[in-house]
């Protein structure tokens, strides 16, 4: 039974890793290639440290080391995205070309100095 | 059927890699090398796990600890640099 779970999160991870990947490789936009790796950062590590979980609580020798990798990269994830998001506004794109939030302006092109 | 499946999933964390390597080498921009190194470093961790689960291992999990930090370091480090020109102001 135990066996038929880790092949089948094995399996989930491989192919959301695969996705993940391919996804940044196939995506034409920098700003849609920042959606393709998050299938590979969430999903696809997710079950394969579950599967490993499962896979040591069988062998006698249960571990929550696993667990705390997975929540490390989860919290980790949406930080670095932010950034490379940041990166490519200030670096690839002009304030004028972008669309105008209503009633407010973009929060990071604002200069920090200024008092609000 | 574990070994089966753990082959297969080595297999597409693998393919994955080399498709990150190809978005390194082939990036119109330093943001997206960036980005193409932060999912290698994903998946390289993944492959750590699996080689771990293969061998009964418990060095890997450590391994697996260390490289997401050092990874999650490396990518702000680098994406502060693009931003400012500086890492620590």
């Amino acid at each position: 039974m135990t066996d038929i779970l880790i092949t089948l999160l094995l399996i989930i991870g491989a192919v959301f890793g695969l996705i993940g990947s391919f996804g940044l490789w196939k995506l034409r936009q920098p700003m849609q290639r920042l959606h393709a790796p998050t299938k590979a950062s969430t999903v696809g590590v997710g079950a394969v440290l579950l599967a490993s979980a499962v896979h040591k609580g069988t062998q006698g020798q249960p571990s929550w080391e696993e667990l705390l990798v997975l929540i490390f990269l989860f919290i980790t994830a949406p930080v670095s995205a932010l950034f490379l998001a940041k990166v490519h506004l200030h670096k690839d794109h002009a304030p004028q070309d972008l669309p105008q939030p209503e009633g407010s302006e973009w929060a990071t092109y604002k200069n920090p100095d200024e008092p609000r | 059927m574990i070994d089966i499946a753990l082959t297969f999933a080595m297999g597409g964390f693998a393919a994955g890699l080399l498709l990150t390597m190809a978005r390194i080498l082939r990036a119109p921009t330093m943001a997206d090398r960036v980005l193409a190194l932060d999912t290698m470093v994903v998946n390289v961790i993944a492959l750590i796990v699996l080689y771990g689960i293969q061998n009964d291992s418990d060095l890997a999990f450590d391994i697996a600890v260390l490289f997401a930090l050092t990874g999650f370091v490396s990518t702000v480090a680098l994406a502060k640099f693009l931003l400012r020109g500086n890492i620590i102001e």
